[in-house]
């Protein structure tokens, strides 16, 4: 196992390895080529491998992503960045009515090998429009798959199999993830690209979280084990599909649920594992399903409030608390 | 041009009438629901257009495209089973009337949310130029197109990356009801591409000699490397913008006025040796297609058995094709469950 690497970097080793193994591979975007990626993903590749395969486009999110599904169609492999999610809502006719759509509205006649990178989630103090998640619209849409990676080693395994993969695959990753740091190993056998995956065993609750919240809630669950209650942690990893087993077998052992996500509660990820869970396990929860999340507010520029507006370790662990009180 | 290659234009723009106006009338025995757009009066524009184009150039086109997708060479009757949501259809039924596809004819699909088409085919022109292929994409819109975003954005794109897509402007002037001098600033839409430096003309779309010949000399400038092409069409729709839709918006001198340039009609006067005089015209009454019949004759260029021969026998083509859509079965949810999941194969995702 080599020493721990940034996220970014992982990210970068995977499609450099996707370049090199597929001429069909080609990246495009918003200062992804010359400059080298906003968060530095794409960082060496243009020298590496020109700019047709590392295409600086201007500043059209809808159309350069609309240019990644017509490449797709003919068999390309595009895989396109968008610098951050806010803007992908500018890019959401080419993701929903036609990545997800045509495959299906053909009768099954084209692939869509087409991945759709970017970050989303709240950084540090860019205010309401840079700030947005927008898991809720897109889990919402048959044809799409959401990969959440929220390691290093997730980011090497997913955004390679969402390269190799024929269907249309939002890789969604969180800027504040970038520097974060882990181990990889190329060597290792990947899992199945949805399968979630329990971080920390637990037999007290069952926290289901995805992305950045994953480290916050592993944080909250140690605060937790000094207080005697254990939780058990699942990175759900994917977002379409969901792992429902992985999620049910746990909550069948613990009988209870807490959820952690950063985007707001209303309609969004939160809603659907609570649903989706009830449904399944019932008859196995000894408490009503939790879910923390953002407020119902656009995310506020002051430092403080900003912070207060999506989870954090203490309000997790209050939750955690609170349920299993019940 | 040779006269082979003028009776199958004709004979394209008269199966295309046919069809379509075949197409209303299932549409009003409820055999055809949802929304049905149809393209008589435009006929040389997609007849002109693609009899220019090679089997290996991809066609990007609009919810207005069963005539598109016939003279890709797919046939009528699949298109038909299409429309009616059958299972033999070209899209299996899943698409229907606005979203017809084939993958093998290079057909690369009618979208029917305004603007999608030039994106798609900016894609399909990257794929080109970085395979080095003697290929282009050939994308479809209509006038009411060029004021969404990625019209402007793929423009762009195209022209900085020298992609080999050629634009189609069908401009029938109208978008739905707005007459085009209430939804441009500059009505000469050709004129747009000039802010982009992509070489543009406009070209009397009723013609269909003048449409082929454009077109031709586009997709050489195209084939030459030298970068995409943009025609403009002047055309006209006879009908309204959908089923839905009577056209009552429209001065009925207007309507008149191009039903007298119909492209049929042109069509088949090209096949003469010279246009008719005005006088001849006047003297066969207002049939507009069956008045230059006996024009053909003269000429010679009709088969011995005449254009009412050719029309006999696409009724019996589009009759045939409804027989056949009338005939093939409903796609099951099971079929529609495999068509979402097409592209899976054997992967495992949990």
């Amino acid at each position: 196992m080599s020493d721990p690497i940034y996220y970014w970097q992982a990210l970068n080793q995977a499609l450099d390895a996707e370049l090199a193994a597929d001429d069909a591979v080609f990246v495009l975007g918003e200062d992804v080529g010359l400059y080298g990626g906003s968060y530095r993903v794409t960082e060496g590749l243009y020298a590496r491998y020109g700019e047709w395969r590392l295409r600086d486009t201007p500043i059209s999110e809808g159309g350069f992503t609309g240019l990644g599904v017509g490449a797709a169609l003919v068999g390309m492999r595009p895989v396109v960045e968008i610098m951050t999610i806010n803007f992908a809502l500018l890019a959401l006719d080419a993701i929903i009515n036609m990545a997800a759509k045509v495959p299906f509205m053909s009768g099954g006649q084209f692939p869509m090998p087409l991945v759709v990178r970017m970050p989303g989630g709240v950084a540090k103090q860019l205010a309401a429009q840079h700030s947005q998640r927008l898991e809720q619209t897109l889990m919402n849409v048959p044809g799409l798959r959401i990969a959440v990676p929220a390691t290093p080693q997730d980011a090497w395994w997913q955004l390679r199999q969402a390269i190799r993969s024929e269907e249309p695959i939002i890789v969604l990753e969180h800027e504040l993830l970038y520097f974060s740091k882990g181990s990889l190993d190329q060597a290792l056998e990947p899992p199945p690209m949805h399968r979630a995956r329990i971080h920390r065993q637990g037999s007290d609750l069952s926290i289901v979280t995805y992305s950045r919240m994953l480290d916050l809630s592993l944080q909250a669950a140690s605060q937790l084990s000094d207080r005697g209650i254990e939780a058990e942690v699942i990175d759900l990893r994917s977002l379409r599909p969901i792992d429902w087993d992985t999620c049910h077998g746990s909550v069948e052992k613990t009988h209870r649920l807490l959820v952690v996500e950063e985007d707001s509660c209303l309609a969004g990820a939160g809603a659907e594992l609570v649903a989706g869970l009830t449904e399944r396990a019932f008859y196995a929860l000894d408490a009503p399903p939790q879910r923390v999340a953002g407020l119902e507010i656009p995310i506020p520029y002051n430092g403080t409030l900003e912070a207060a507006s999506i989870p954090r370790p203490s309000d997790i662990v209050r939750a955690a608390e609170r349920l299993c009180a019940d | 041009m040779e006269a082979e290659r003028m009776i199958a234009l004709l004979w394209d723009m008269l199966l295309a009438r046919a069809f379509e106006e075949r197409a209303a009338e299932e549409y009003t025995k409820g055999n055809i629901a949802g929304f049905l757009h149809l393209y008589p009066g435009e006929e040389a524009v997609a007849v002109g257009v693609l009899h220019a184009a090679e089997p290996s150039d991809y066609i990007v086109s609009t919810y207005l495209e069963h005539v598109h997708a016939m003279v890709c060479g797919i046939p009528p009757r699949t298109v038909m089973a299409e429309l009616f949501g059958k299972k033999d259809g070209c899209s299996h039924g899943m698409g229907g009337s606005m979203h017809l596809f084939d993958r093998e004819r290079r057909f690369m699909g009618g979208y029917a949310i305004v603007g999608e088409t030039y994106p798609v085919a900016a894609g399909i022109g990257y794929a080109i130029a970085m395979r080095e292929l003697p290929e282009a994409a050939i994308c479809f819109f209509g006038d009411g197109a060029v004021n969404q975003g990625t019209f402007h954005e793929a423009l762009n794109m195209v022209a900085l990356w020298r992609l080999p897509v050629l634009f189609v402007c069908e401009n029938n002037h109208y978008q739905i009801g707005t007459e085009i001098h209430r939804h441009s600033a500059v009505a000469e839409v050709h004129k747009r591409a000039c802010g982009y430096r992509i070489p543009a003309r406009r070209v009397d779309g009723m013609d269909v000699l003048q449409v082929h010949r454009a077109t031709q000399e586009a997709l050489e400038q195209i084939r030459a490397g030298n970068g995409p092409q943009f025609l403009e069409f002047e055309t006209y729709r006879f009908r309204g913008h959908s089923m839905a839709d009577p056209g009552t918006y429209r001065p009925k001198v207007e309507v008149q006025a191009f039903e007298n340039t119909d492209p049929i009609t042109v069509a088949i006067a090209e096949t003469l040796p010279r246009y008719p005089t005005p006088e001849e015209i006047a003297a066969a009454g207002p049939d507009s297609i069956g008045h230059l019949a006996d024009h053909l004759d003269r000429a010679g260029h009709l088969p011995p058995v005449g254009l009412e021969a050719l029309r006999a026998e696409v009724a019996r083509i589009v009759d045939e094709a409804v027989r056949f859509a009338e005939a093939s079965p409903e796609p099951t949810l099971e079929d529609a469950r495999a068509y979402l999941e097409c592209n899976r194969g054997a992967e495992v995702l949990i």
